[in-house]
């Protein structure tokens, strides 16, 4: 426990320190590659309260982490072409707010997770992996297919959104809104795994004859997980949309579920802090691999293999040990 | 629109579906046997379309390029199931799914490093080109026709393997109870690599027959593969059987989708709307059907309740 | 136009820092990994070819590749202009792709040289000053498709392309200049492999000719499976589907068809002709449509340079409109919203020895300017 805080603690002061040394060293590209980097961790804490406290293998975060990315878009192309979301049968302007912007990715993704989560949650295992590939798969051909927002191409938002008081185009300002939402987002799946609720869903996971012995029904719990969880990646995916200022398809595609995951099995599946660790490895693969070699793919898939067969438990597995059972 | 083409439809239907259930077999083997999920087995398919484009452009012959991909993808499956697949069969799905996603990640660069960034050639032999007249004046192109009639014959050995072989046996005592067959001296290990070769060898076959109408090239087996997940799904993990009717039920629901959908909102819609709207749907129908069966069913139509 | 002026405002320290560098500076974005790399490559040995011929010691290329992904695109252009402080930009392959960066760069400063991508919108309402398409709006080929269609005396087409937005611009594109019926309008799914379905359709209309845009493997597929279906109906496309990089994929199931291009590689000029033999001695293959999109940007960017100093945006800008280069297809010039004017060809596939190839057979448009110039306003 004591050396996870510890890494837990000089991740954060990585995370910390990178960008501020890239400031002072007028290399803004840095700062960018630690603010994507910081935005794919979030969308991999939130597959990780699914995943590593519920148990629930979901290969379809990309439905979420698109549904983010196309609330950012969509609201910000209504406001900057002036025009309303919806006439009838009250009016909805775009907006260029992020905060606005934000609640509006974070509830239409838990709004979409409930439906999706009371359906897919009739089933387990495999099945389960596969029906949430399926639902994000049909997200992925709808919006390719409908031509308001711009089909396969995508939406482009010239320029960031507004955040009270900051110049969300400068990078460091738009990393420390990032970074605080980092911040947030982890201490609120600390709080809820730890809650009693948390405590519930991780016996629940561990043995659920027990949860349900003890009359508590395990589907309302996972549905609670699975709900929180789209919620905190399509908060990502509103931010990785502006970090961007572009939101596209492949935001929705089966690759982009399969690299959530990888954060999340890179860093350690269950830490809470796995992820921004996974996160981070994997950007920091992505940008130095990449001047390799043209093939570098190879390269990054021997890492992947030597990670699973080799380091099990992820990065926090090799080096904050195995998990303690005490909480 | 004329019976007609609504027949032809149908046997294109019947035509995916087969060459899917080539796909879904050896991932339902190998998930029901070994109990592992298998995402590079597109990349198999990949390697047996590679394999039989370059065996077809050094020898010229067809016969030889599908021996070729056969042997070449069995090969393949045999190197990855004894360095890397073994070690997955006792971790959970999620260290499967990463790292068969790295292996995809391998061999799809790898592939690229060796035979270059450009589609190859590969093209059927001019005694399978052109079309045959079936009864009721159907014009149906010979090659398909084959491909039909090899997934067929490919389906009924699986089955009469399965039902009456020494080897059949021990693969449906391994999906009821793994260790017992081990107890009964049966060599495990030696069992897995064959069955893993087995699905390898039949999705490289499936990979060369469809190279030669589509394109051979880089990538092309992830689409396959996630409409085999799809069908193994839809009919039930580990069931050879589910296996064949989901495979057919998804190759009929995405080409008579195709036809009918943007028919049916031509209906009540202005033609161009009317075909964007009904391609979109269609394009999202086998998913659909998925979730649909596996609302009703949860572990698929011949799922057998773990 | 105050969000212009703001990202201006945030990006010159960025400016002021690239105009004490010597020469320019070219960041070029492609597809060189994954699926579709062909094209890219293709792009990129065109243009370095240029460079390497030019032997110049003022101009630095930047190549990364941003592996046909949006997201990875947009990460590459920050890092250009923010870390590498590039003055131009190039290399991007696909519309998407390029709606996605191209907006945001010229935006900030850079000149941005479009080697292939021409959607519509980046012609039309979002046209740019400092936006140089150097390969064709994206509906100019199938504009010519169309009317080479209804030169041929062709009066029921079947059409199909992709259910994307380069799909939909195809189809638009064929039907502005297309002066017969439809025989049936079909959008199949992006990636789809089997086409057996469509061509039951085709073969269930009463068309009497084809027209189809479906880029890449899928055209592959499309053409092998439609020339072993018995339909024999005359087809008709844009050249992404018969280039040098796939014919010999397709083999002789493409042998006769049409197909409508900027270039050839028997356009009978001198640059061309010195650019196929060179082409192919370095890289010991015959060029693509890609490649020949490639040395022309190359070409165009360099004699901008001879005219003007690239930290003098509107002398600079104004070199590339007059666009004196020698470009592969002949003449060359730029319509007011910075697309090529052009001549779009002809092209059958034809067989030389083992190679499957092009040659000009027609002329489909004559100085042909795309159809959104005229709501470009700069």
């Amino acid at each position: 426990m004591k050396r996870e805080t510890y890494l837990n603690a000089a991740l954060l002061l990585i995370l910390l320190v990178i960008p501020l040394w890239a400031q002072s060293a007028d290399e803004p590209f840095i700062i960018t590659l630690t603010t994507r980097a910081v935005i794919f961790a979030i969308a991999g804490v939130g597959l990780n309260f699914a995943l590593g406290f519920g148990g629930l293998v979901s290969f379809g975060h990309a439905a979420f982490f698109g549904i983010g990315g196309y609330a950012m878009g969509i609201l910000a192309y209504h406001a900057q072409t002036y025009t309303p979301l919806m006439e009838f049968p009250f009016v909805i302007e775009g907006t260029k707010s992020m905060p606005v912007i934000w609640l509006t990715a974070i509830i239409t993704s838990a709004l979409v997770a409930v439906g999706l989560g009371a359906l897919s949650l009739r089933t387990s295992g495999v099945y389960f992996i596969m029906i949430t590939l399926a639902f994000a798969q049909m997200f992925f051909f709808f919006t390719i297919s409908w031509p308001t927002y711009g089909g396969e191409d995508g939406l482009s938002i010239y320029i960031r959104n507004d955040f009270p008081g900051l110049n969300t185009m400068d990078p460091i300002q738009f990393y420390a809104i990032c970074y605080v939402i980092l911040l947030l987002v982890l201490f609120f799946v600390y709080r809820a795994a730890h809650s009693p609720f948390g405590l519930a869903l991780s016996a629940a996971r561990q043995n659920e004859d027990r949860i349900q012995a003890v009359g508590q029904g395990p589907y309302r719990l996972y549905l609670t997980a699975y709900v929180i969880s789209g919620a905190i990646t399509g908060l990502a995916g509103a931010l990785f949309a502006d970090l961007n200022r572009f939101v596209s398809p492949t935001m929705f595609s089966w690759q982009t579920s399969g690299e959530i995951m990888i954060f999340v099995i890179l860093g350690g599946v269950g830490r809470v802090f796995g992820p921004v660790a996974g996160a981070a490895l994997f950007i920091l693969l992505e940008h130095q691999l990449g001047g390799l070699s043209e093939f570098w793919h190879i390269y990054l898939g021997a890492i992947l293999l030597g990670v699973v067969l080799f380091a099990r438990g992820g990065l926090f597995g090799l080096f904050a040990g195995r998990e303690v059972a005490h909480d | 629109m004329s019976t007609l083409l609504l027949i032809e439809q149908t046997l294109n239907g019947l035509q995916f579906g087969v060459m899917l259930f080539l796909m879904a077999a050896g991932l339902t083997l190998i998930f029901g046997v070994m109990g592992l999920i298998n995402l590079a087995h597109g990349s198999l398919y990949m390697v047996g379309a590679f394999a039989a484009a370059a065996v077809a452009a050094a020898t010229g012959s067809f016969i030889l390029a599908l021996i070729g991909s056969l042997i070449a993808a069995a090969l393949a499956g045999v190197i990855v199931e004894m360095t890397v697949i073994r070690r997955l069969y006792d971790r959970d799905h999620l260290d499967q799914v990463l790292a068969t996603f790295a292996l995809i990640l391998i061999f799809s660069e790898g592939t690229r490093w060796v035979f270059g960034s450009f589609p190859l050639f590969l093209d059927k032999p001019a005694w399978l080109s052109g079309t045959v007249m079936l009864p009721f004046g159907i014009e149906y192109s010979l090659y398909r026709l084959t491909i039909i009639g090899i997934g067929l014959v490919v389906a009924a050995g699986l089955f009469w393997m399965i039902a009456r072989t020494r080897i059949g046996i021990q693969i449906r005592a391994g999906e009821n109870d793994r260790e017992m067959i081990g107890a009964l001296g049966v060599n495990i290990s030696r069992l897995y690599t064959l069955v893993f070769a087995l699905g390898a060898a039949l999705a490289g076959f499936a990979g060369a027959l469809i190279g030669a109408i589509q394109s051979v090239q880089v990538g092309m087996g992830e689409p396959v593969l996630i409409l085999a997940f799809v069908v193994i799904v839809i009919g039930g993990i580990g069931s050879i059987k589910g296996a064949l009717v989901g495979a057919i039920l998804v190759g009929l629901t995405d080409t008579l989708g195709r036809l009918l959908l943007p028919q049916v909102f031509g209906l009540f819609m202005e033609p161009s709307a009317a075909t964007s709207v009904g391609s979109s749907l269609s394009s999202m129908s086998i998913y659909i059907l998925m979730a649909g069966v596996l609302l009703f069913k949860p572990s698929g139509l011949f799922g057998g309740g773990h | 136009m105050k969000l212009k002026q703001l990202i201006l405002a945030a990006s010159m320290g960025l400016a002021a820092a690239a105009a004490q560098a010597e020469g320019v500076k070219v960041g070029m974005i492609t597809t060189l990994s994954g699926g579709g790399a062909g094209l890219g490559i293709d792009v990129r040995d065109g243009f370095m070819l240029a460079v390497k011929q030019a032997g110049r010691s003022d101009l630095e290329v930047v190549i990364e590749d941003d592996q046909r992904k949006p997201d990875i695109a947009v990460q590459l252009a920050d890092k250009m202009i923010q870390s590498e402080k590039v003055d131009v930009l190039t290399g991007i392959i696909w519309s998407n792709l390029a709606m996605a960066v191209v907006p945001a760069a010229t935006a900030q400063g850079k000149f941005y040289l479009s080697p292939n991508a021409g959607p519509s919108p980046l012609a039309g309402k979002g046209c740019h000053p400092n936006y140089f398409n150097v390969a064709w709006q994206n509906d100019n080929l199938h504009e010519a498709a169309g009317g080479y269609a209804s030169d041929a005396g062709h009066k029921k087409a079947f059409i199909l392309a992709p259910n994307y937005p380069a799909g939909k611009d195809a189809l638009t594109g064929f039907k502005r200049f297309f002066k017969g019926e439809l025989a049936g309008e079909v959008y199949t799914k992006l990636g789809q492999t089997d086409y057996a379905a469509e061509i039951a359709q085709i073969r269930a209309s009463d068309a009497d000719s084809v027209f189809f845009f479906l880029p890449g493997g899928m055209g592959i597929s499309f053409l092998k499976q439609y020339a072993d279906s018995g339909v024999d109906l005359p087809v008709v496309g844009p050249a992404f589907s018969f280039d040098q990089g796939i014919l010999q994929a397709v083999g002789a199931a493409a042998l006769g068809v049409k197909n409508t291009s900027q270039w050839s590689k028997d356009l009978g000029n001198a640059a061309n002709e010195a650019f196929v033999a060179s082409f192919q001695s370095e890289y010991g293959r015959l060029p693509s449509l890609y490649a020949s999109q490639g040395f022309d940007t190359a070409n165009l960017l360099m004699s901008a340079m001879d005219a003007a100093d690239v930290n003098d945006q509107d002398a600079f800008r104004a070199a590339l409109e007059a666009a004196k280069f020698d470009s592969v297809r002949g003449d060359f010039k730029f319509g007011p919203n910075h697309h090529p004017i052009q001549t779009i060809y002809v092209r059958e596939v034809i067989q030389e020895g083992d190679v499957f190839t092009n040659k000009i057979v027609a002329v489909g448009l004559k100085d042909h300017a795309d159809a959104y110039a005229a709501d470009c306003k700069m």
